[in-house]
């Protein structure tokens, strides 16, 4: 692990860096360019989902730990910002990071019990984690249960993450979001916690016995990502001003959480957000196309992608980019 | 105090969804007993031949009761081709890999099924299996009567197989040690096809029970595949008389805690076991073989 670090700086690659400003500038000007809601709305999608795919690669790609369950986090955060904000007013800002801490505290719950046991027991007490929830939220009249809630609209203000004359500011502050998540995953893989979560990933005897609680290490992983899919789920809950169990909680959404990433390349930096380049638009163009039947005929899609995935590279399609550009490694 | 006759009716139908679990969850160990992979898609099997059943039934005629050797053949072809072309190809692969694989064929038939057949519920409406006897003061559907017994003795000739014939006693050898079962002749990778062909053929005879008088769309394994996860858990991964212990106890759980606490619930109950489970006896009930 140390040494393939050492060569990485070693070998500072400018176009790189060149290609990311561009994409940043790219990004930032885009609503400027582009004033039709259709593809603005598809673009704060996008990164949303991106920011949902990096935050579960925190946990299953770089932690090694496949979670099925990530709608669970999300629609506690998207709940508990939206009933502060009906029940007490408080603003979505502040909802975004209560929303978030919930989701911790739902993780830790798990975490603890499964982490202990072999992968696929935590596999299933995260479907497991997120089956109760959706129940219990849709039998909940407190929270609307099966109905939902309708967010109140406020005016139009940042305070109030709210706006109805045009969506530029959701595009930034999704924007903002994902380059957060961005941030904290490279500070994690560039860090202490980084190098133990692959030190676990690759041989947890080895790591074990250097001294590594792993457990605790996997609950830290898993705490980062959950607060960050919860923070994601208040702000999809500010965005589309309406709320519901089966759209918040349900098992598809999880598997999509889970497919951005291993689409684009688990476990790296930048395959959670290619990833979401790929698949949003596929989804979103497949259902406006296709009609009704289309949510199932991207199912169709979503199910042979990840497996011709984890059957022909396993590494996504990042590894396919990194190859083709420069061949490292 | 609840009216004992409804709860003595409650508990017989407890025990007879619980022989279907046990069937479902067999299915299920029997995969991860032999090759140590969770079939996520097993929910998918289940349903899969709910539809087998129900087709012959609407296009043909044929009787869920005939439809069934046809379910559990195409079942059986289902899981050996599941093994032949997704899971074979990852079985060196890092264990998310194996993961994927079968998530993968699990959202993947959920969306053949709802493209080709619609959300819609179906039910078989007239199957042979109806009507209702009075067996010892109490009410039992024959549909579901026969349902359990054939659960019950489906599973206990899985057993039978495994732990008497000379291919069971392959089985558990592979499962024990590849290497050593194959430097005595076996080979391996067979055996793992037909682990899975059992597996799968093992919901291909409960679906078909099932089918009698259970409505039929593309979700429906959800729920089954989410029990027999937690049953396969509490009964020990790997471990068939575990597998049939925890089906029946689930099903107990699971209409008494809908008796007693309300229906909508019963299954975060038998969700919340899988917790304690995990938490408290990781190994489950009975051991793995």
């Amino acid at each position: 692990m140390e040494e393939t670090i050492v060569t990485e700086q070693a070998r500072p690659f400018p176009i790189k860096t060149l290609i990311l400003l561009l994409l940043a500038a790219a990004l930032l000007a885009f609503p400027l360019v582009v004033s039709l809601p259709f593809p603005r709305r598809l673009m704060i999608l996008i990164l949303l989902y991106a920011m949902l795919g990096q935050a579960w690669n925190i946990l299953g790609g770089f932690a090694g730990q496949v979670s099925l369950g990530h709608a669970a986090f999300f629609g506690v955060g998207a709940y508990t910002s939206t009933m502060l904000l009906m029940q007490l007013g408080l603003t979505p800002w502040l909802g975004m990071i209560a929303g978030g801490l919930v989701a911790v505290a739902l993780s830790q719950l798990i975490g603890y019990p499964s982490f202990r046991l072999k992968g696929h027991y935590f596999v299933i007490a995260t479907i497991v984690l997120a089956e109760i929830v959706h129940i219990m939220f849709t039998n909940w009249d407190y929270v609307g249960g099966a109905v939902g809630l309708t967010l109140p609209l406020l005016p139009e203000s940042l305070i109030n993450l709210q706006f109805h004359s045009g969506n530029a500011p959701y595009y930034y502050i999704s924007l903002a979001l994902l380059a957060i998540v961005m941030g904290v995953t490279y500070l994690i893989t560039k860090t202490k916690p980084g190098y133990y979560f692959r030190s676990i990933k690759d041989d947890p005897e080895a790591a074990r016995s250097l001294g590594i609680s792993i457990t605790r290490y996997k609950m830290f992983a898993m705490a980062v990502s959950a607060f960050f899919t919860g923070v994601g789920g208040a702000f999809y809950a500010q965005f589309v001003l309406y709320i519901d169990p089966n759209s918040v909680f349900s098992f598809m959404l999880s598997v999509l959480i889970m497919l951005i990433p291993v689409l684009g390349g688990i476990g790296t930096l930048w395959g959670p957000v290619l990833g979401a380049f790929i698949l949003i638009p596929l989804s979103e163009f497949t259902r406006i196309y296709l009609g009704g039947v289309g949510g199932a005929l991207d199912l169709v899609v979503y199910g042979a992608l990840i497996m011709l995935v984890a059957i022909f590279e396993p590494r996504g399609i990042w590894a396919l980019v990194e190859r083709f550009f420069g061949g490292r490694k | 105090m609840p009216d004992l006759a409804i709860l003595s009716q409650v508990i017989l139908s407890g025990i007879f969804i619980g022989f279907i679990y046990a069937l479902v969850s067999v299915g299920l160990t029997v995969i991860y007993g032999v090759m140590d992979i969770v079939n996520f898609a097993h929910g998918e099997f289940l349903m899969l031949s709910m539809y087998v059943v129900f087709w012959l039934y609407a296009l043909f005629r044929i009787d869920p009761i005939f439809g069934l050797p046809v379910s559990v053949l195409v079942l059986f072809v289902v899981g050996v081709l599941t093994h032949k072309l997704i899971v074979r190809p990852v079985l060196d692969a890092p264990m998310s890999a194996q993961i994927f694989v079968t998530c993968g064929l699990l959202v993947y038939l959920q969306g053949v099924a709802q493209f080709l057949w619609s959300p819609s519920y179906r039910l078989i409406q007239e199957p042979l299996l109806s009507g209702r006897l009075q067996v010892a003061g109490l009410n039992v559907s024959l549909a579901q009567g026969v349902a359990a017994i054939g659960a019950l003795l489906t599973t206990a000739f899985v057993y039978w197989f495994i732990e008497k014939t000379e291919t069971g006693r392959a089985l558990q050898a592979v499962a024990e040690d590849r290497q050593a079962a194959s430097l005595m002749g076996i080979n391996s990778d067979r055996m793992f096809a037909l682990a899975w062909g059992i597996g799968a053929a093992c919901v291909g005879v409960a679906g078909a029970l099932l089918a009698n008088y259970y409505y039929i769309f593309p979700t429906v394994g959800t729920v089954f595949a989410l029990i027999a996860f937690v049953a396969v858990a509490l009964g020990g991964f790997g471990s068939v008389p575990g597998a049939l212990v925890a089906g029946i106890i689930i099903g107990l759980v699971e209409v008494l805690s809908g008796f007693f606490i309300a229906p909508a619930y019963k299954e975060v109950t038998v969700f919340a076991l899988y917790l304690v489970v995990v938490l408290v006896r990781p190994q489950g009930l009975l051991g793995e073989w």
